[in-house]
């Protein structure tokens, strides 16, 4: 479905990917892992099209057609049916939890909208008890929720995900991975970037690790979970849970 | 900071020359040029002064600015009451304390008074007013003019109110304007580059970083505040001998723009940039009115401005010199010495960051 | 001071207030949206004016025609000067926007002074608009009766457009994050092209009604109204569209009580009044009274 190819992106005066190949395939959650700053929500970006790559391809194929993301208008790669749940959740504090969730689905034309709204306050209980309180209200796993919803609204075929479990306690990052699954079940392919290896690798098909801009290992997820070289690259995954 | 006495660097050469070039072009002046060509070039000089002091007080510290018409109103009622001849003033301005109505000062005290006067009333309004950052600021110093001209507006006794001052002796030459631009040009330039000039650029770039470094960010930028008042004072002074009538509406928020546009244009930061700006705005002004004129086309001079400002914003944004100094001007960086107008540290994307 | 003289003052006050109000909403509509002070937003108030006295006494065409014209000239000019002065400098620090700002609007200001005159031209709307009116006592003209009334419409479906519609919600969102707007599929350009295009609309109203209470019109007269809508839009909360009408009715009613309570002769210290009242609140309340703190002024 999605598929990088020799990727470079560079921000400001400096490359951050030097030339990365990743592909996701339908059905699929696929984890991006790496430190900070090793280009992970850069990536993202490039497939969500707010930023252009200098060199390399970055394609979509859906429904026998084949985009290209890199010369798409944003506002057409989400109408192709790929929601960005960014970095640090950024939902609009100022506008109501229900507000939230309608300019998820700002593109769609259908009228199913409202069945959604639904959908979503049953997936959420706690979205629908306060849905006309405003966003900014509430708490940090509240509003990853929020987030996730508001990306879930716009009906997408690729969702991609910038670090749920940031600065989440325990409890609640279990919830949003749970969510997470469940969202592939019912059909959504999952590109997922996280810094907390271990969880995203228990719920991934596959997985790439991304250090300083490119990919040092890939492979199926439960490979990857065991690989003495992921410990590496992270620095500070303690022994334990990398293994297997 | 000092300089080596013993070598004469080439900076030397070239302000010597700079000065020598000056002199020798107000002594021509003054000699040769008919009044209309001597108020011209006055005009620009003294705009090369307020420029100067504009670009030091806005552009080192960032602080946006539009309230020198405010304080060249107060350095030029000021002034201009000094030195009114004695026996008119009198009846004229009924409203003046007799010790006020009886003097005459010549114009060195005058304009000097009248820079302070106006230095005192930043440093009143400046407490207050420069908490506020960015547009608005701008927008609180404008209020200032507004406020200004309405309070002289209405002290008809003391100002003539609408009337204005009219037969003002028109004691400004060239020479004193030379001798204030140089001040001016003198007094930046030295506190540009010292370590409060470093403190001010400091503040420029980050508030917080400056806070956190000790640099006294408030008195630093009061009083930058200030000294740009003092000369817009005295330029208000010079200003009102020159031409020798004063209005309450004399000065304005058209010339606060043109201020704006020197200084943007020249590169805020840059003291050479905004007066070589100021000069040729002005000088550029005056060769364009008579084809205004002829053409019947009013404001076109104006409208030629205010499209030169909005393309240097979009195309060049941090004007010619950037806050930079040409290099010429300066003296050869020691090693390990901080030099504050360098282009170097400040990169083209950090001095768009930085401009106005 | 009698009932009738203050009630007469508080319609003074309430007739001005919406002109205020009317420019305040639209001026900040676009402040929060882009972040960006519009000087110019006084002089689209300007051209409209024109506008409206070409359609009706030049033309000789009925007042909704004219009506039509400033709502039409005002967004169209105000989307023009976005595309060519604000969009260019959407990535630049804020204080060059406002520079800008201020350069468009000498512009415009002269360019109007060079194609119609500087002398101001008597503006008469249709004599009906002049009749007086008994309103509880206290006499309204039938302008003032309708600038009330339409400030109050044009408002309410202001506040329904904003909250209730796709492309409102669109635009308080870009105006909140236009990052994320973008990520929902929102284009950012489009939303503040709309944003201008109603600030424009709703200054060109103004221009049309404070025109006609003045019974004049010439190239320097967006100006007051201008900076009022900034002290107004600012004393309610940039960027807060309640603020902004809240701001523009208490300016409304302050500068009238003002003027009504100095000795007659003190009317022109008004306009220093104005901007002491807004030195005064961007001190005590540097977000306005309905602002929210979050907001980022460096």
């Amino acid at each position: 479905m999605l598929r990088l190819e020799g990727l470079e992106v560079w921000r400001g005066p400096s490359a951050v990917l030097h030339g990365i190949d990743l592909e996701v395939g339908a059905g699929e959650i696929v984890a991006l892992l790496g430190a900070n700053g090793a280009g992970k929500s850069t990536t993202l970006l490039t497939v969500s099209g707010l930023l252009r790559p200098r060199s390399g391809r970055a394609t979509l194929s859906l429904d026998g057609r084949t985009l290209d993301l890199a010369r798409l208008p944003a506002d057409r790669i989400v109408a192709a049916g790929v929601a960005h749940c960014p970095e640090g959740r950024q939902i609009f504090g100022g506008l109501s939890v229900e507000e939230n969730l309608r300019i998820g689905a700002f593109l769609r034309r259908d009228g199913g909208v409202s069945e959604d709204l639904e959908a979503m306050g049953r997936l959420f209980p706690i979205l629908r008890e306060r849905r006309r309180g405003l966003a900014g209200q509430l708490s940090g796993g509240e509003q990853m929720m929020l987030a996730i919803a508001r990306a879930l609204m716009s009906r997408p075929r690729l969702l991609l995900l910038d670090e749920p479990s940031l600065g989440l306690a325990p409890q609640m990052v279990e919830t949003i991975f749970d969510v997470i699954e469940d969202i592939r079940a019912r059909g959504t392919t999952v590109l997922l970037v996280e810094q907390n290896a271990a969880m995203a690798l228990e719920i991934a098909d596959r997985g790439y690790v991304l250090e300083n801009g490119r990919v040092t290992l890939s492979g199926p997820a439960a490979e990857l979970a065991g690989d003495a070289r992921l410990r590496e690259a992270y620095l500070g995954l303690a022994p334990a849970e990398a293994a297997p | 900071m000092r300089l080596p006495m013993h070598s004469l660097g080439r900076h030397h050469l070239a302000w010597g020359l700079i000065a020598a070039g000056a002199v020798a072009l107000v002594a021509y002046a003054e000699g040769h040029l008919s009044g209309y060509e001597r108020t011209v070039l006055g005009f620009a000089g003294i705009y090369a002064m307020l420029a100067i002091s504009l670009s030091f007080s806005n552009g080192l510290t960032g602080l946006f600015s539009l309230g020198h018409p405010a304080f060249m109103m107060v350095g030029g009622y000021v002034a201009a009451i000094l030195t009114f001849p004695a026996n008119r003033k009198g009846f004229m301005l009924p409203g003046l304390p007799d010790w006020l109505a009886t003097v005459q000062w010549p114009l060195f005290p005058a304009t000097l008074a009248g820079g302070l006067a106006a230095a005192l009333v930043a440093a009143v309004v400046g407490f207050p007013v420069l908490r506020l950052r960015g547009h608005y600021l701008a927008v609180a110093t404008l209020g200032l003019i507004v406020i200004l001209r309405t309070v002289v507006n209405n002290a008809n006794d003391v100002t003539r109110g609408a009337l204005g001052l009219n037969g003002i002796p028109r004691h400004t030459d060239l020479w004193w304007i030379l001798a204030w631009l140089a001040v001016a040009l003198l007094v930046c330039w030295r506190l540009k580059h010292s370590s409060v000039g470093r403190s001010l650029l400091a503040i420029r770039e980050n508030e917080m970083a400056a806070a956190c470094m000790g640099v006294p960010r408030a008195r630093a930028k009061l009083a930058a505040f200030a000294l740009g008042a003092f000369f817009a004072g005295v330029g208000g002074a010079l200003w009102a001998h020159l031409l020798t009538n004063l209005t309450p509406g004399s000065f304005g928020i058209t010339l606060a723009f043109m201020l704006v546009v020197m200084v943007v244009v020249g590169g805020s930061g840059s003291l050479v940039g905004a007066a070589l700006a100021a000069v040729a705005v002005t000088l550029l002004g005056e060769a364009l009115r008579p084809l205004e004129q002829a053409a019947g086309a009013y404001g076109l001079v104006q409208i030629l401005i205010a499209l030169l400002l909005i393309a240097t914003l979009l195309l060049r944004p941090q004007g010619f010199f950037g806050s930079a100094e040409p290099s010429f001007l300066r003296p050869r960086p020691r090693a390990g010495a901080a030099d504050p107008g360098a282009p170097g540290p400040h990169s083209r994307a950090e001095e768009r960051e930085m401009s106005p | 001071m009698t009932t009738g003289y203050l009630l007469q003052q508080l319609i003074n006050g309430l007739v001005m207030g919406s002109v205020y109000a009317l420019v305040a909403v639209g001026f900040s509509m676009i402040y929060g949206i882009v972040r960006l002070i519009n000087f110019a937003h006084g002089d689209v108030l300007m051209v409209c004016a024109f506008s409206a006295f070409a359609v009706l006494l030049v033309f000789g065409l009925p007042l909704w025609a004219a009506v039509l014209a400033v709502l039409t000239v005002g967004a169209i000019l105000a989307m023009l000067i976005d595309l060519v002065a604000f969009r260019p400098q959407r990535a630049a620090p804020q204080v060059n926007g406002f520079i800008t700002s201020l350069g468009v609007a000498i512009l415009m200001q002269n360019l109007a002074v060079l194609l119609l005159s500087g002398q101001p031209r008597p503006f008469n709307l249709p004599t009906w608009l002049r009749t007086n009116l008994d309103v509880l006592g206290a006499r309204m003209t039938v302008l003032e009766v309708v600038t009330v009334g339409l400030t109050l419409a044009v408002l309410a479906g202001l506040l329904f457009f904003v909250r209730r519609t796709r492309l409102g919600i669109a635009m308080r969102a870009t105006a909140e994050n236009p990052t994320a707007a973008r990520l929902m599929g929102v284009r950012v350009n489009r939303a503040i092209s709309t944003a201008f295009a109603l600030g424009g609309a709703l200054a060109g109203l103004a221009g049309l009604l404070w025109a006609g209470r003045a019974g004049q019109i010439d190239p320097l007269m967006g100006f007051v109204p201008g900076l009022k809508a900034f002290v107004a839009a600012v004393i309610g909360g940039v960027g807060s569209l309640a603020g902004a009408v809240l701001g523009g009715y208490l300016l409304g009613f302050a500068e009238v009580f003002f003027v009504g309570l100095l000795p007659p002769g003190y009317g022109s210290f008004r306009d220093a009044f104005v901007f002491g009242l807004l030195i005064l609140i961007l001190l005590v309340l540097p977000n306005g009274l309905l602002g929210r703190p979050a907001e980022e002024r460096a």
